[in-house]
């Protein structure tokens, strides 16, 4: 099978905000790097990031700084974080937005003029940095508008399908080009995979149809370890109707701007069940909510601001007790803050000006007028490819990962507004370490024999099938692995729902191997659904294995069979991976001992 | 539950209009339809698509006419009693179906000259801006790059001057570039030239597609033909550029 091969030090897949800070970061080291990404270049799903970037940059409360930053982190994860990583991450922060900053993003402003920031769950202080409720747009396309002019090769609509390796070491990949179907052999020194999350595995999901788990399944079958699969973030608000839109994010910004949530009775529910570990740190009235989120700096926070995980668990409460919105939901209300605001309208126009515009279109509501209807919707991957803290690489050498599909930083629940820190801190650390690697090791031989045996199960949906019956299609298979998954194991899972949901997986990756597709390899949508599946067949079952081992109630994980946190459990994440047979274990990894210096901030702070 | 027919454009330049029907539902935007219909009767049908939220700016494509997101828009804006057309945009290379080439807007994009940021103005090695001032460029900074702007503009739809002028997308972006707080360079002389801002005549088109509602001609055109009119025309430097014998550039 002919091919074309392309050549640099340092490959990155994907283009979102970790990859194309990556690339940034590589180029600057003087090495030559290419990006693949599987849209346009600045479609990536960051643009969906709306609420804003948490960096403890204390401009609107000086109380703030890296170690309460680092404290709520941990508190957030359940303390399953990479507790190095954490550490990393609260540190280096505001570094990345104000370098952001230095590369043309523009953030809201302080009456002073620094860069405004806002609340938001599970953060002890305002600490977001933000652009309105589009803040995923401004650094995306700060990035992409800082890169281009870098240096840096950009190969779009091309999806990688096979990394390459020689002996242990990482040499490249093999990928086809969504154009014209053409396939394409990357060699290099190093790789850095940036590939975003699995949310395409669930049914009712915020993310965008990349969100396949590429990057997970790429080095999984490379050998790389993945870890945390089992916890799997659902954002407690999403829309829930018209159902064309079921899913699709509505931001945590309504909350961060005094937003409530109320169920038919007309009842702010989430004043029911505030959880022991933060009692201390919420309110327990309206009125001090309210105080709150407009920066009164002796106020607590509304319980509309716990962790995404509670929340959602909430919601599903009430919904589940019937006391649900009509279409399955529950209420968000933001324009009551008319009571409050003289010019509540506008204000809401200015903070939310995203959400305000997709309920207009898309739902025919004026949210400065009448409340949303939300629901949880499947959002972030806190599980991915394990890699050591400090460089980002994975247990193979030369392959390294950022951002979505690297594991390890956010523990049992991520904080809202940390993923695009996450995204900046990480993608420059990956960059970094992946130039200096590709440096010192430079490309390797390809393995043609890979590379053949990669391109023959790439074309197999176009063989003619003699006999047997083709199968559904792969839209439908996905669909039906969505619902699964759903189902399976979804925001509550129990042994038995999770069990049938793995032999519904086996099933489903039978029949995906069947699966024959129509045309030819000219732009053609359906192929590339049927070679995604076996990413997301990957994903799912590292999810649901993970999920079936974990017995106990933590963080994002809900056991209805094990309702409680298990002691025995909170010191240890799970790792998935390949056996030399094919077949895919799960294993205990004791979490390493914390050291002192960040065990007392934890204490202090926590 | 009612049905509706889509024409739908497939194959390349060569290719034809074909109708498929679908069912549709309460909420449905076009995008939905043409994805059930993907996944019931058109497996390879070629479409682009992300976030399905109005805020990537994939999904672009001319419906009944009109260039639209498909995501944003709503069936029930549409009469649903004859054909729903939907074509690709006429302004770039036909790939497939609904996809077209749009890297002419990426090379575009590499050839105008980046953000340069005026030395840190606060002794913490970070600068100082107005809201007001930051507001200015918000509303060229919500631009998602569908490049409906781009495939409604008669400049480049119907006249092609791909190679002399850079269309409303990038005239928004170097707008964005020249009024941000915190930029020193001057691209002037490039949007006279090399750009061929003048090209626009302020027919308001790209204004009346953008799905952010960005005021494309008057907030970021007409200003910023008014800026190289500063420049070109200033009396001063036409009184410099006489005593100096130097020819004045024509547009």
């Amino acid at each position: 099978m002919s091919y074309e091969t392309i050549e640099h030090d340092v490959l990155i897949i994907g283009a979102g905000g970790a990859g194309l800070r990556a690339a940034i970061e590589a180029s600057a080291a003087g090495v030559s790097v290419g990006v693949v990404c599987k849209s346009l270049l600045g479609k990536a799903h960051t643009v969906m990031a709306e609420g804003g970037i948490a960096a403890s940059l204390a401009n609107v409360d000086e109380r703030d700084g890296w170690r309460v930053h680092f404290a709520d982190t941990m508190r957030g994860g359940a303390y399953l974080n990479n507790w190095r990583m954490a550490e990393l991450h609260a540190r280096e922060a505001p570094e990345r937005v104000h370098e952001l900053e230095s590369w043309g993003a523009l953030f809201d402003r302080t009456a002073d003029g620094r860069i405004l920031q806002r609340n938001f769950g599970g953060h002890a202080y305002p600490r977001l940095a933000h652009v309105g409720d589009r803040t995923g747009l401004e650094m995306i396309r700060t990035l992409q508008d800082h890169g281009i002019h870098r240096g840096i090769d950009v190969h779009m609509e091309v999806s990688v399908v096979r990394l390459l390796k020689d002996g242990g070491r990482i040499t490249g990949a093999v990928a086809y080009e969504r154009e014209r179907g053409r396939f394409l052999v990357f060699r290099a020194g190093a790789v850095v995979l940036a590939t975003g999350g699995t949310g395409r595995a669930y049914l009712i999901t915020s993310n965008s149809w990349e969100c396949t788990g590429d990057g997970h399944t790429l080095a999984y079958d490379a050998g790389a370890e993945l870890t945390d699969m089992e916890f799997v973030q659902f954002h407690p608000t999403g829309m829930v109707w018209p159902p064309s839109v079921r899913g699709i994010l509505v931001t945590e910004g309504v909350r961060g701007e005094g937003g409530v949530l109320k169920n038919s009775e007309g009842r702010r529910f989430m004043f029911d069940d505030i959880p022991p570990l933060y009692t201390d740190q919420t309110a327990d009235n309206p009125e001090e909510g309210w105080r709150y989120t407009q920066g009164d700096r002796e106020a607590r926070r509304p319980p509309e601001l716990l962790t995404r995980d509670h929340v959602a668990r909430c919601i599903v409460r009430e919904v589940r007790e019937g006391r649900g919105s009509p279409h399955g939901g529950v209420f968000l209300d933001i324009a009551w803050i008319g009571e409050k605001l003289p010019q509540a309208e506008a204000h809401i126009k200015r903070k939310l000006p995203s959400m305000y515009h997709q309920f207009r279109q898309l739902a025919n509501i004026d949210i400065t007028r009448q409340p949303m209807e939300v629901g949880p919707t499947t959002h972030y991957s806190m599980g991915g490819i394990r890699v050591h803290a400090e460089t980002q690489m994975s247990g193979v050498p030369g392959l390294f990962a950022a951002g979505e599909c690297a594991g390890g930083l956010h523990g049992a629940n991520r904080l809202g507004g940390n993923s695009l820190s996450d995204l900046l801190v990480f993608g420059k650390r990956a960059g970094e370490h992946a130039s200096a690697f590709a440096r010192e090791n430079p490309a390797a031989a390809i393995d043609e024999s890979a590379v053949r045996e990669a391109t023959g199960t790439m074309l197999a949906p176009f063989d003619e099938v003699s006999g047997a019956a083709t199968d559904v299609g792969p839209y439908r298979l996905q669909g039906e692995l969505q619902e699964v998954m759903q189902g399976g194991v979804g925001i509550v899972r129990s042994a038995e729902s999770i069990q049938a949901a793995l032999d519904e997986i086996g099933a489903l990756r039978e029949r995906a191997a069947r699966i024959r597709v129509p045309g030819n390899r000219e732009y053609n949508p359906g192929w590339h659904t049927a070679l995604d599946l076996h990413n997301l067949l990957t994903v799912a079952e590292a999810i649901a294995r993970a999920a079936l081992e974990r017995t106990e109630s933590r963080g994002a994980h809900t056991r209805a069979d094990h309702p409680d946190k298990d002691a025995a459990w909170g010191d240890a994440n799970l790792v998935v991976k390949k056996a030399p047979d094919g077949d895919m274990i799960v294993s205990r990894s004791p979490i390493p001992d914390i050291p002192e210096g960040l065990r007392r901030i934890i204490e202090e702070m926590g | 539950m009612a049905t509706a027919t889509f024409r739908i454009w497939r194959g390349d330049e060569a290719g034809e209009f074909r109708d498929y029907d679908a069912e549709i539902h309460e909420g449905m935007v076009v995008l939905d339809a043409v994805r059930r219909i993907q996944a019931d009767q058109a497996q390879d049908l070629g479409v682009r698509w992300n976030c399905k939220a109005g805020k990537c700016g994939s999904c672009s494509a001319e419906v009944n006419g009109t260039p639209r997101l498909m995501c944003m828009t709503r069936l029930n804006e549409l009469p649903i009693d004859r054909p729903i057309t939907v074509e690709p945009m006429k302004s770039f290379p036909l790939v497939r179906d609904l996809v077209t080439d749009v890297s002419w807007n990426y090379e575009v994009k590499r050839r105008i000259a980046p953000f340069r940021p005026r030395p840190p103005d606060a002794a913490d090695g970070t600068w100082r801006m107005n809201q007001s001032d930051v507001d200015r460029v918000m509303e060229f900074r919500k631009c998602i790059e569908c490049f409906l702007c781009q495939d409604v503009c008669h400049v480049l739809r119907d006249h092609r001057l791909h190679d002399r002028f850079i269309g409303p997308r990038f005239l928004v972006h170097v707008a964005a570039l020249e009024m941000h707080p915190l930029d020193a360079d001057d691209r002037r002389e490039e949007l006279r030239k090399a750009q061929g801002v003048g090209y626009c005549n302020i027919t308001k088109c790209c204004t009346g597609v953008c799905p952010e509602e960005i005021q494309i001609t008057d907030n970021a055109i007409i200003p910023l033909k008014e800026r190289v009119a500063d420049v070109a025309y200033d009396p001063l430097s036409k009184l410099v550029q006489l005593v100096r014998g130097r020819p004045r550039a024509k547009e």
